[in-house]
């Protein structure tokens, strides 16, 4: 129930410099998903947010108000850890009344939101357990009822379910979406998983070494991505890249040309651009045949299950939709 | 199936034969208690004409009523008060100090860390008796001879238990301590609501293992007390022993030693169990 804008961040550790100016506004009640490859610096921007870090120039604002140098009590936030960070000592009604007893809240009222929080997580059953006696599914949402009974204006999360099984994950993952539209809260969430950034996003920054890459609507960075290394990671299999030369297109040296995996039709008769079959993996509903170009490149083309694959070895043709390309200039830019 | 059993039989074989190990062991040990404890229920005129006696005999109450009434300079009773209040005051103060001085130097960033962390360190090499004699110049300065605070205060600083409480607060997870912070724990209450529950099986350990080291110090409280009504135990035990040609009541120093046993075993065996269970529960 706050805007967050972050204004020309920069972080460095001594004399590495980490984060190097990032921008982000985020509007009230919003679902923003960092995501990025490891190390570049999507949990120190996220802790930067929380007050976990200081900030080595630039302005963070919650809500309006200028929090660079605001204790993480004070901001109005809540965070849920990778680990969860639960109290080991503590069962589940004294993890998550702890940040209410700080505040001195009155007995009843912390009862009271305790309980809503359990009611809303399911979690009614375990309030007297520690949390080594919980399983993981369990623990986050111990993580979760710790964030809620807070009543934060911003929800931080990171990684938060990196230590999940993949059922359990796209489970909470739904869950975790259900509730912030429920309450309403604006959520900053970082995840490593495009899968996760795709599914949760209202909009998501796409970090790459310290940079903000792009900020949009997930199916918008999917459909125009800004930069080469956007391209590559957002999409699996990512994107494939063909010198312009290969195609014969009129474009400056070393301009590449982009195009999705799924938007590539192989044909028999080599056509404008050709290569040799690798190999093929059949997934089921769809298969994926890699092909090898004529300079050496590796292009991957995704057709469906049920259409004939090409043997390995053999010849074939590449042909797409013109509209479907993207070219990108030699620093990596979208032209 | 036949292999099987063949394993089983070599496994009893070297079962019983640890245990009668094991057993011949304990009762090694235990056997000079156990003449001791003896010593304590007999009368003077036994004890004195050989052979000892190897069984209990019938003057227990009394042996151990005149112990604990009446002593050589003090009554027992009164020195094994001030045993014990020296022993846990050493106890809890190492503890204390020890927990604090380990929080700061994990937690805070703060000029010249290493440098006391190393200064700590070094009196590891420094024990009671090396220092003995500037230690004694200061308490007398302080006009704390012959008082509680002369006996505990030199003992509690300890570089052991400072270092033990440094590795552990190590190992415990540093978004602990964030999501404290975001809680709203400032330092002083993360560390009395959470480092110090963590450690309670550390505690105890150190509990143990301290307040025998306070209950068994000789040299320093028979440096410090000389009022009678401030003896220890086990300066008690020792001012008994015969000197010269005098007649020693052994019935009733045994007596007293065996009293002087009994406060550290019941603190093992209370705190044993609280450290079992604390071990049982270890945390993730
Ligand atoms: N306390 C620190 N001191 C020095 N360098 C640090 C510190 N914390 C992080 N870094 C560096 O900052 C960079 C970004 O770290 P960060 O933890 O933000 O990465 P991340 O994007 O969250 O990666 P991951 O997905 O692996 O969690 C890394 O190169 C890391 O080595
Ligand atoms: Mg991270």
């Amino acid at each position: 129930m706050a805007t967050v804008t972050l204004e020309n961040i920069c972080k460095s550790f001594g004399k590495t410099d980490v984060i190097h100016g990032v921008d982000i506004d985020i509007a009230d009640g919003e679902f923003i998903v960092i995501v990025g490859p490891s190390g570049c610096g999507k949990s120190t921007l996220l802790r930067m947010i929380a007050g976990l870090e200081t900030v080595t120039s630039g302005e963070v604002r919650i809500g309006g108000r200028r929090v660079n140098d605001v204790e993480p009590m004070d901001r109005d936030i809540a965070m849920v850890f990778q680990n969860y960070a639960l109290y080991p000592h503590m069962n589940v009604f004294d993890n998550m009344a702890y940040g209410l007893k700080i505040a001195g809240k009155p007995r009843a009222e912390i009862a009271e939101r305790v309980a809503g929080a359990a009611r809303l997580l399911q979690l009614e059953p375990y309030l007297d357990r520690k949390p080594r006696e919980l399983s993981g599914g369990q623990r986050q949402r111990v993580a979760m009822g710790r964030a809620i009974v807070r009543k934060p204006a911003v929800f931080l999360f990171d990684e938060p379910l990196s230590n999940l099984d993949a059922k359990l994950r796209v489970q909470m993952r739904l869950e975790i979406r259900q509730l912030q539209r429920d309450l309403g809260v604006t959520a900053v969430y970082v995840t490593h998983d495009q899968v996760e950034a795709m599914t949760l996003a209202d909009r998501m920054v796409v970090m790459h070494a310290g940079r903000a890459d792009q900020i949009g609507p997930p199916l918008e960075v999917y459909e125009n991505p800004a930069t080469t290394f956007v391209a590559g990671f957002i999409g699996s299999p990512p994107m494939n890249f063909v010198p312009v030369g290969l195609v014969g297109l009129g474009a400056p040296e070393g301009t590449v040309l982009g195009i999705r995996p799924e938007h590539v039709e192989l044909v028999s008769g080599s056509d404008r651009l050709h290569g040799t079959v690798v190999y093929a993996e059949a997934l089921g509903a769809e298969t994926l045949v890699h092909v090898r170009l004529a300079d050496g490149t590796l292009a991957t083309v995704r057709q469906d299950g049920t259409a004939p694959t090409p043997p390995e070895g053999s010849d074939v043709g590449l042909i797409w939709a013109e509209a479907h390309q993207k070219l990108f200039g030699a620093d990596g830019t979208r032209l | 199936m036949s292999r099987r059993d063949g394993m089983v039989e070599r496994r009893g074989w070297g079962y019983w034969l640890s245990h009668a190990g094991l057993i011949l062991g304990v009762a090694f040990v235990f056997f000079p208690i156990w003449l001791a404890f003896v010593a304590s229920t007999v009368s003077q005129t036994e004890i004195v004409r050989p052979p000892m006696p190897l069984w209990p005999g019938d003057h227990l109450l009394e042996n151990y009523g005149k112990a604990l009434a009446s002593g050589v300079n003090a009554p027992v009773a009164l020195m094994l008060m001030n045993s014990a209040i020296m022993a846990i005051g050493i106890a809890l103060g190492k503890i204390a100090i020890s927990l604090l001085s380990a929080f700061a130097i994990v937690y805070f960033r703060f000029p010249g860390r290493k440098l006391f962390f190393w200064l700590i360190f070094l009196t590891l090499m420094l024990p009671v008796e090396v220092r003995i004699v500037p230690t004694y110049e200061v308490i007398a300065g302080f006009g704390m001879l012959n008082s509680y605070s002369g006996l505990i205060l030199p003992l509690i600083a300890s570089a052991t238990a400072t270092f033990l409480f440094r590795q552990f607060f190590m190992t415990v997870p540093d978004e602990l301590a964030e999501a404290a912070r975001v809680d709203g724990a400032r330092p002083m209450r993360f560390f009395l609501d959470i480092l110090m529950p963590m450690s309670r099986t550390n505690i105890a350990a150190l509990f143990v293992i301290l307040f025998i080291y306070g209950w068994n110090q000789y040299l320093w409280p028979l440096l410090i007390t000389t009022d009678p009504a401030m003896n220890t135990i086990v300066m008690g035990i020792k001012q008994m022993f015969p000197s010269g040609d005098d007649i020693a009541d052994w019935p009733v120093i045994m007596a007293t030693s065996i009293l002087a046993m009994v406060p550290p075993v019941l603190v093992v065996i209370g705190m044993q169990r609280l450290f079992i269970r604390g071990l049982v529960e270890s945390e993730k």
